[in-house]
């Protein structure tokens, strides 16, 4: 048990904003998601001081979950210094006082928006997704009175004839985010707005996934060590991205990169979208093609006589 | 049964000392053992004085779960004493319930003298999260002997045991993971240890 120490930050809000009660009900709810992984279960999602779309999932979930000694990292599309990351990173120090961090390794809670870091998780870290659009089959079916059937029955043909659809269309399935999974052979689940290439690693994961979706009401989670398969055809079997080259900065190879466009002449590079990673690997000497310093340019060395 | 009447006779003992971190730290080893079914999470609430025969984890459990929004279920030694439903009453607001099927939770003080897990409520098909989730006393958790689970949180697979437990109460549990994603889910509580046995786990039972 914690002692009094911790309590100077909830001077103004009690200890990570919520209410006691609130924290309770979103608990109640992980505890379900838990025992019935991808399964949705609605909670009565608050009011919080940022917009839907934020993340106020994401950030209830955590709430409810934090404690004063967690360490946490808050990444938004792999990247600890993004807007959504710094914002609420901030949020969480100044209602909680917990330590903050962007090293994968060090952290207990990592809440991200889009992206699993690539970095593996271990057995005492918790992954907090915020999610937008909790239903996958919503775009298929807007009523939820029966998509909710459509779990209920295990009904999913309707989502294969999509993938089937693209496949008809583009010659291959053209999803690339959110691509469905099948949690421990049961239900369909939206993995969150997460690219295909980070679909594997949350089959049999370490870390325990908790998934939060503010406006749309819904927590769910998946266990550590759940089958999560992603949805395909024997013939058209899943695939992730692959990318020609390797990261500009650290060298890294099969990691997920980022396109950054230089000048309007076509110059480009592709960095890795993990910036903790990236950073690591650039600190542990590995270097990309792109990775001399910009200080050491001819053109950029200093302020001319 | 007959829950007592509303009005205190006397101060309930008090609740968590810290209400807000003690409350974490206990809904942590919670989560942790739903998560990790079978492993056994230390929690120590040295602190909380529970009235008898509540035993004090299972107490801790229920000041950090229960509050107005979840009725509750209380087998027969704990409904029969004023001094524990006063006492629930007072730090959670949960209503009390005779019936098995409208409990959100169920307190268990001695397992091996409980009604059928059958009788609980499992959900519904639409809403599988509508079901109970059962608190129960043990004296004794080890991962040393008992049937063999799998499932999801469960690398490759692990072995739990609770004593004292109702004679066929492993083959209601296999048969209540059959109804999956229907089913309850039960928290063990030892004195200072809890272990998770969610609806999801997958549980063999050794031939003899």
């Amino acid at each position: 048990m914690t002692g009094q120490d911790t309590d100077m930050f909830s001077e103004h809000y009690n200890f990570a904003y919520l209410d006691e009660q609130t924290k309770r009900m979103i608990r109640r709810a992980i505890l379900k998601a838990i025992a019935v992984p991808g399964y949705q279960v609605p909670f009565a999602s608050r009011e919080m001081p940022m917009p839907y779309g934020w993340g106020t999932g994401g950030v209830q979930v955590t709430a409810a979950v934090i404690g004063s000694d967690d360490v946490l990292k808050m990444i938004d599309q792999g990247s600890d210094d993004t807007t959504n990351a710094v914002a609420l990173r901030g949020f969480f120090i100044k209602t909680t006082g917990v330590k903050a961090t962007t090293k994968t390794s060090q952290a207990t809670i990592i809440q991200t928006r889009h992206r699993i870091p690539e970095e593996p998780l271990t057995e005492n870290q918790t992954l907090v997704y915020q999610v937008p659009i909790p239903e996958p089959l919503r775009k298929l079916e807007p009523r939820e009175t029966e998509t909710r059937k459509m779990h209920a029955l295990e009904e999913y043909g309707l989502m294969h004839v999509k993938l089937y659809e693209d496949i008809a269309k583009y010659g291959e399935i053209a999803t690339t985010y959110a691509y469905p999974v099948l949690v421990n052979d049961r239900y369909v689940m939206d993995p969150s707005p997460i690219p295909k290439f980070d679909n594997p690693k949350m089959h049999e994961m370490a870390a325990l996934q908790l998934f939060g979706a503010g406006r749309e009401k819904r927590i769910y989670a998946v266990p550590p060590y759940t089958k999560v398969e992603s949805l395909d055809f024997q013939d058209y079997p899943f695939e992730i991205q692959r990318f020609e080259e390797p990261c500009a900065l650290c060298g890294a190879e099969n990691v997920y990169l980022d396109e950054v466009i230089l000048d309007d002449k076509g110059g480009r590079m592709y960095v890795c979208s993990d910036s903790d990673y990236c950073e690591e690997r650039r600190e542990q000497g590995h270097l990309g093609h792109m990775a001399a310093n910009p200080i050491a340019e001819p053109e950029n060395s200093g302020p001319r006589a | 049964m007959t829950t007592a009447p509303l009005g205190l006779t006397k101060a309930p003992a008090p609740g968590l000392a810290n209400p807000v971190h003690d409350a974490q730290c206990i809904f942590k080893a919670a989560m942790n053992a739903l998560a990790r079914p079978g492993t056994l999470q230390t929690l120590h609430v040295t602190n909380l004085t529970a009235p008898h025969p509540l035993p004090r984890t299972m107490a801790a459990l229920a000041l950090a779960l229960l509050d107005y929004d979840t009725p509750v279920y209380l087998d027969t030694p704990l409904a029969k004493s004023r001094d524990v439903v006063d006492y629930l009453r007072f730090h959670t607001g949960a209503p009390v319930v005779d019936m098995q099927a409208d409990a959100a939770f169920a307190l268990i003080s001695t397992p091996e003298k409980m009604p059928p897990l059958s009788g609980f409520n499992v959900g519904t098909d639409e809403y599988p999260d509508r079901s109970t989730t059962l608190i129960m006393a043990a004296e004794t958790l080890t991962n040393e002997a008992g049937p063999l689970l799998s499932g999801p949180g469960i690398k490759t697979t692990t072995q739990l045991n609770a004593a004292p437990l109702a004679p066929g109460f492993w083959h209601q549990m296999s048969a209540n993971q059959t109804l999956y994603p229907l089913g309850v889910d039960v928290l063990f509580a030892s004195v200072d240890q809890i272990a998770g046995l969610p609806r999801s786990t997958t549980i063999s039972l050794k031939e003899a």
